[in-house]
C-alpha cells in the first residue's frame, strides 16, 4: 500500500477508539511496564542481598518521589495486566465475545485492579 | 512495521465552507472528507451546513441532499440505502458504519464523515478495497468437496449443522470491521482481517464442506489470523451485529484441539 500514489485515510487521527480498544493497548503497555520494572526489582533484591550498607543506599531512592511513582505504576500495572490477562483466558476457550460482556468485563478489570492498587498500597504503608 | 502518523501526502488540509441557504432553521454541520485525484492537492475536510428540516433522518441522506443540490464533486459508493449492500460503509462520528443506516439524530454536533481507515483513498469517499476483496479470495469462500454430490438430491444438512452458520453467512462484505481494526491497519498485507476470517470460519463450521483441515492449514500463520489480539474494534462496529471476534477465537480453538 505504501507504494501507491493514493492517499492513505486518517486512522488513529479520527477513530474513537472504544474501552476495549483502549484497554487493549493499556495491557500492551502495561506488559512493558513490568518487564522494564523487573530491572528495578532485580536491583532492589540484589541491593538487599548485598549488605545492610547498599540497602540503606537505595532506599531514598525508592522513598523519593520518583520512587514511589515507580511502585505505584508497577502495582497497579501488575494488577491491572493480571485481570485483563483473565479476560484472555476466557476468551481463549471462547466465553465472553458478547458486547455487553466485554464492556462489562474491562470496567471490572479495571475496577479491580484500581481496588487492589489502593488496598496493597495501603498494606504496605501499615507494614 | 505499524506507522502511526499519515505520509506527507495524506495529511487533511482545511477546506471550504458551503453555507445552507437563506431561512434554514435546523442546520447541521457536515464535515465531510475530500480528495481530488486530479488536483494533486492533499485531501482536505469540506463543511456543509445541512438543513435538517429537509433531509432524510440517515447521513446517507445528507449526504446525497450535499451532492444533488449543495456540491456535485462529492464522490461516494451507496446502492440499496437499507443496510444490506454494504457500499456505504465509511468512517462516521469516529466509527465505521454504513451511511444508509447510521441516523444524524444519534450524533452529537457536527457530523464528520471520513473513508474508512487506513486505506487508500481513490476519491473522496471511495477508498480502494482491492485488498480487502483479494484477502477474501484467498480463504476461497465456496464449498469444497471430494465426495460426489448424492445422485437424487443436494448434500443435506441437519438443522442443528445448519445453525452453526447463523451468524456468519450474514456478512455483506461492507470492510467496516477489518478497517476499523488496529492490527489490519499495522498489517493488512499480512493479516487477513476480521472480515475475511470470519468467512473463512464460515466454511470451517460448515458440515458439507470437506477441506476442513486444509482451511485450518493455511491459517495456521503468525500473521494471517494470530494479529489478532481481541481489541474488539471489529464486533463493536459491525452494522450487522455480527461478532468476527468470536470466529476468529473459536478458529484458534479448533487449531489447538486438533492437535490433542
Amino acid at each position: 500500500m505504501s507504494n501507491s500514489k493514493h492517499p492513505t485515510s486518517p486512522h488513529m487521527q479520527i477513530y474513537r477508539l472504544p474501552l476495549t480498544a483502549l484497554l487493549s493497548i493499556t495491557h500492551r503497555i502495561t506488559g512493558v511496564i513490568l518487564a522494564l520494572g523487573c530491572i528495578v526489582l532485580v536491583w532492589i533484591l540484589a541491593a538487599a542481598a548485598n549488605s545492610a550498607v547498599y540497602y540503606q543506599a537505595m532506599v531514598p531512592h525508592l522513598q523519593s518521589w520518583y520512587g514511589q511513582v515507580f511502585l505505584l505504576g508497577f502495582i497497579f500495572s501488575l494488577y491491572l495486566h493480571f485481570c485483563n490477562g483473565v479476560r484472555h483466558l476466557f476468551w481463549d476457550v471462547g466465553y465472553g465475545f458478547e458486547l455487553e460482556t466485554v464492556d462489562l468485563t474491562a470496567k471490572l478489570a479495571i475496577a479491580v485492579a484500581i481496588i487492589m492498587t489502593v488496598a496493597t498500597w495501603a498494606v504496605a504503608g501499615i507494614g | 512495521m505499524a506507522e502511526f502518523t499519515l505520509p506527507a501526502n495524506s495529511v487533511v488540509k482545511q477546506g471550504k465552507l458551503l453555507e445552507a441557504p437563506e431561512g434554514s432553521t435546523n442546520i447541521r454541520r457536515f464535515i465531510v472528507y475530500r480528495y481530488d485525484p486530479d488536483s494533486g492537492e492533499n485531501p482536505r475536510t469540506d463543511t456543509y451546513e445541512v438543513d435538517l428540516d429537509s433531509c432524510g433522518p440517515m447521513v446517507l441522506d445528507a449526504l446525497l441532499k450535499i451532492k444533488d443540490q449543495m456540491d456535485s464533486t462529492l464522490s461516494l459508493r451507496r446502492s440499496c440505502r437499507e443496510g444490506i449492500c454494504g457500499s456505504c460503509s465509511m468512517n462516521i462520528d469516529g466509527a465505521n458504519t454504513l451511511a444508509c443506516t447510521q441516523s444524524i439524530a444519534a450524533i452529537k454536533g457536527d457530523v464528520r464523515v471520513y473513508p474508512l481507515p487506513h486505506q487508500p483513498v481513490i476519491k473522496d469517499l471511495v477508498s480502494d478495497l482491492t485488498n480487502f476483496y483479494a484477502q477474501y479470495a484467498s480463504i476461497e469462500p465456496w464449498m469444497k468437496t471430494d465426495t460426489a454430490t448424492p445422485p437424487d438430491r443436494e448434500r443435506l444438512q441437519s438443522r442443528e449443522d445448519r445453525e452453526k452458520l447463523d451468524g456468519l453467512y450474514e456478512c455483506i462484505l461492507c470492510a467496516c470491521c477489518s478497517t476499523s481494526c488496529p492490527s489490519y491497519w499495522w498489517n493488512s498485507e499480512r493479516y487477513l482481517g476480521p472480515a475475511a476470517l470470519l468467512n473463512a470460519y464460515r466454511w470451517i463450521v460448515d458440515s458439507r464442506d470437506e477441506a476442513t483441515g486444509e482451511r485450518l492449514d493455511e491459517l495456521e500463520d503468525p500473521f494471517k489470523l494470530y494479529r489478532c489480539h481481541t481489541i474488539m474494534n471489529c464486533t463493536k462496529v459491525c452494522p450487522k451485529g455480527l461478532n468476527p471476534a468470536k470466529a476468529i477465537a473459536e478458529t484458534k480453538k479448533l487449531l489447538v484441539q486438533r492437535k490433542m
